[in-house]
């Protein structure tokens, strides 16, 4: 960090780059509804996930009102119980977390980061959301048809899922997979845009290796989501076939209730291996990204230079790449060669390498930075703690003989909760708290986040660390009700009480945060270009919010990666992306406030303005 | 694959953006493709297709392994089919080189034989079908029939997809606008229609075969 140069050369006006044509709304329809602009599109799936995120957190809720106190509500029948199971998981990962992070933060982040007007391609973007909401709507239609949604569990496992013991084998199903369909043609349109956006429309000097982690996190995944959602994809459709037209892809010969039904020599592991190519890097669809943005999160608050920044790219490279060939870990219990497994097993524990890089680097970063304990800084801290544990117990289940037993115990649902539930929405948090003044203008409410935070944080622990307990005495996951088992002694049962009061408290506390969200909006404090004094470009725009086409009458140029905090010798502790390394503009900067020139000048003309013109 | 992965090595090892500061007169070229952002689009688009169309040949594959598995009764008409998409590939060929010498002409004309043998071709799919389904083997009668219907109906559906851009383009030219305007689309088509040209062989090979 020492070998700053002092270039007097650098002053050069940035050349004209070529402008792309911008569409320009005229109604508040073409500006608000059918919406061309990325960070429009961004809040519109944004708002739509969280919507639907809250369906399942109340699904949650009715499922740990069960758990904790079986045969007590009469609304609740077996039947029901599965169903929110499903819906809560699927809903979970793909329609909140995989819709958020992509469609929401990719969309808001992609253009402003790597300093374009907007996606390369705004019209299909546009169409992106509303087949996403579109998806939505089936999803929450298959809630009103008869038999109700599928109840197949979020795996959608057959032969069950489509045979009559199971609720909601008719509509619920055929909905649940044509919603899985229409959700990947959708993401499919979005994906393009970010992959090619990163690809094609970065900035000058914006290099790949000057890019933001957060940008390296979101177009990785991105990448992943592309090539592995077509496995969903094909098991859906061949779903749909078995179900509606009598197909057998997946379907054995079976007797159900007596009767030879008509299927015959499908494989339901078949449907496990095309399921699970999707579901293992679908983990990393959700976690990459937020490995990205709590990256930044961690440099910014910290005010310190991400430690390792090549590694941290080549780490998300790494475990994207290996991400594509662990799949068959969870399928340990379909049987399989024991080569096959150790094959998986011996793959699933390298992933832990690029893994534990990320971890350490972060740690790093943290170490003897100058560490500001805001709401954002907060909740990365927890994903720390969060993720490395539940990344120690992935290591448990990915070896055969020990996942054997723990196998559909409540450990598993104990693991994967930490792992990629409650981590990457710690970032997601995080990162709304983090880039709301930007989106908004105005900052969150900072009590009530700090509110927010630690009932959110030691809640989670309450809920998900018992459950480990739950799982090793073998308390069984998607079980109504486990009363009356011998095994289960009196005082997992209170466990199970403890955990549901856990859980409801904090599934109330969100309504501090979606109360923080309204209220900030119209009673915020006004939050000003910059107001983390970040390094990345979309802090330094003209304007806050930024207008359509981001940057002004200029495009920034980029002439430093993304993580110049408290370099040894600048007059402040952070030096912008697009602020050139001259003597001349660190003079300037002594004299006005870092807050308006970011806000004003860099971002406004993409260089200073020369000395002495203000 | 092996591309991607060589541009990533050239873009990332060996630089170290903590210590570089290149200035403006050295900030040019910053790695992006040398090609219109729709070409990369397309070939973004291409992956995920071979994807897709991977995953349903492994399936394929894996579903042969059942014991009820029985070899597919192709339909002649398929040998015609081939022929037909073969042949609106190669006029999607000659509308592109005539895009590039600047006749409107040669790629009017172009696109209509195009377009008219992809339609053929889909209406020939569509026979192909009819004809299963009279000898007796509709989707259910047994899993390789229940793959014909599924790969046809995905591949057909692709095609379609190419067919929509095919419109919008044809329907610029009628309106008489220049080359310049619609030689991106012809160019984009063409590589389209030769990827699926690709994949249906593979299909169609497959189900000969097995």
């Amino acid at each position: 960090m020492t070998s700053v140069t002092h270039d007097e050369s650098a002053y050069v006006p940035a050349a004209e780059v070529e402008e792309p044509e911008l569409y320009h709304p005229k109604t508040f329809i073409g500006k608000y509804i059918w919406s061309q602009d990325a960070k429009v599109i961004a809040v519109q799936y944004a708002i739509t996930a969280i919507g639907i995120g809250l369906v399942a957190l109340v699904l949650s809720g009715i499922m740990r009102l069960q758990l904790g106190f079986p045969h007590v509500f009469s609304f609740i029948t077996p039947n029901n119980y599965l169903q929110f199971v499903t819906m809560h998981g699927m809903i979970m990962v793909i329609y909140l977390l995989t819709a958020l992070f992509l469609g929401g933060f990719g969309n808001y982040l992609i253009p402003l980061m790597v300093g374009a007007r907007d996606m390369v391609f705004p019209y299909v973007n546009m169409v992106s959301y509303w087949v996403y909401l579109f998806a939505v709507l089936l999803l929450v239609a298959s809630f009103f048809v008869p038999g109700g949604p599928t109840g197949a569990g979020w795996t959608l496992y057959p032969p069950q899922a489509i045979l009559d013991g199971t609720p909601g084998h008719n509509w619920g199903i055929i909905l649940m997979c044509v919603s899985l369909a229409f959700f990947i043609i959708g993401f499919t349109m979005g994906g393009l845009n970010y992959v090619v956006t990163v690809l094609q429309a970065r900035t000058r000097g914006m290099t790949m290796m000057r890019l933001p982690l957060t940008v390296w996190g979101i177009f990785m995944a991105t990448v992943l989501a592309l090539l592995a959602f077509p496995a969903l994809f094909v098991s859906a459709i061949m779903m749909t076939l078995d179900q509606a037209l009598g197909t057998s892809f997946f379907m054995p010969a079976l007797v159900s209730k007596g009767q030879h039904l008509a299927y015959n020599g499908g494989s339901p592991v078949l449907f496990q291996h095309l399921f699970w190519f999707f579901g293992h890097p679908e983990v990393y669809i959700v976690a990459l990204p937020a490995f990205g943005m709590v990256s930044d999160l961690i440099a910014t608050h910290a005010r310190k230079n991400i430690f390792g920044y090549r590694m941290m790219v080549w780490a998300i490279l790494a475990i994207g790449g290996l991400s594509f060939i662990v799949w068959a870990h969870h399928m340990y219990v379909s049987g399989m060669n024991p080569y096959f497994g150790f094959f998986f097993a011996t793959t699933t524990l390298i992933i832990a390498i690029p893994t534990a890089l990320k971890v350490y680097n972060w740690v790093l970063t943290l170490w003897r930075g100058n560490i500001h304990l805001t709401v954002p800084m907060l909740f990365a801290i927890g994903f720390v703690f969060t993720f490395i544990n539940g990344g120690l117990t992935g290591l448990f289940l990915g070896n055969v003989p020990v996942d054997l037993p723990l196998s559909d115990t409540m450990f598993v649902v104990a693991h994967f909760h930490m792992v990629m539930a409650v981590s990457p929405i710690l970032v997601v948090f995080g990162a709304i708290y983090h880039w709301y003044p930007k989106i908004t203008g105005r900052m969150l409410n900072d009590t009530l986040g700090k509110f927010h935070f630690w009932f959110t944080f030691l809640g989670t622990y309450a809920i998900y660390y018992p459950m480990h307990y739950l799982g090793i005495l073998g308390v069984p996951r998607r079980y109504y009700a486990v009363t009356g088992t011998d095994f289960i002694p009196q005082s997992a049962h209170s466990l199970n009480e403890g955990i549901t009061i856990a859980a409801l408290i904090v599934g109330a506390v969100q309504i501090v945060f979606l109360y923080n969200l309204v209220w900030s909006y119209f009673k915020g404090k006004p939050a000003g270009g910059n107001p983390w004094r970040a390094t990345t470009l979309e802090w330094q725009t003209p304007e806050t919010p930024p207008k359509h086409g981001n940057f002004g009458a200029t495009l920034p140029v980029v002439y430093r990666w993304a993580y110049d905090y408290s370099v040894p010798g600048a007059a402040e502790d952070f030096i912008p992306q697009n602020q050139p390394p001259s003597k001349k503009a660190k003079g300037l900067e002594q004299t006005l406030d870092a807050g308006e020139l970011g806000a004003q000048t860099r971002g406004a003309m993409g260089t200073p303005k020369p000395l002495g013109s203000s | 694959m092996a591309i991607a992965v060589g541009w990533l090595l050239r873009q990332t090892l060996n630089t170290k953006p903590w210590i570089e500061q290149r200035t403006v007169s050295h900030v040019d070229g910053e790695g992006a493709l040398p090609l219109p952002s729709v070409k990369v689009g397309l070939g973004v688009f291409l992956a995920v297709a071979t994807s897709l169309f991977s995953l349903l040949v492994s399936a394929y594959f894996m579903r042969k392994m059942g014991a009820d598995w029985s070899k597919l009764s192709v339909p002649r008409v398929l040998w015609l089919n081939t022929g037909l998409l073969l042949a609106s590939g190669i006029a999607m060929q000659w509308t592109r080189a005539a895009a590039r010498r600047g006749q409107i002409d040669g790629v009017r004309s172009g696109l209509i034989a195009g377009g008219v043998f992809s339609f053929s071709f889909l209406a020939g799919q569509l026979w192909a079908w009819q004809q299963l389904n009279a000898s007796g083997y509709f989707v259910t009668a047994d899993p390789a029939t229940a793959f014909f219907y599924l790969l046809t109906a995905l591949h057909g559906l692709h095609l379609l997809g190419g067919l929509w851009v095919w419109g919008r383009t044809t329907a610029k030219v009628w309106r008489g606008v220049d080359v310049g305007a619609v030689r991106m689309s012809v160019e984009l088509c063409t590589v389209y229609w030769h990827y699926l040209f690709l994949v249906w062989l593979v299909l169609f090979a497959l189900l000969l075969s097995t």
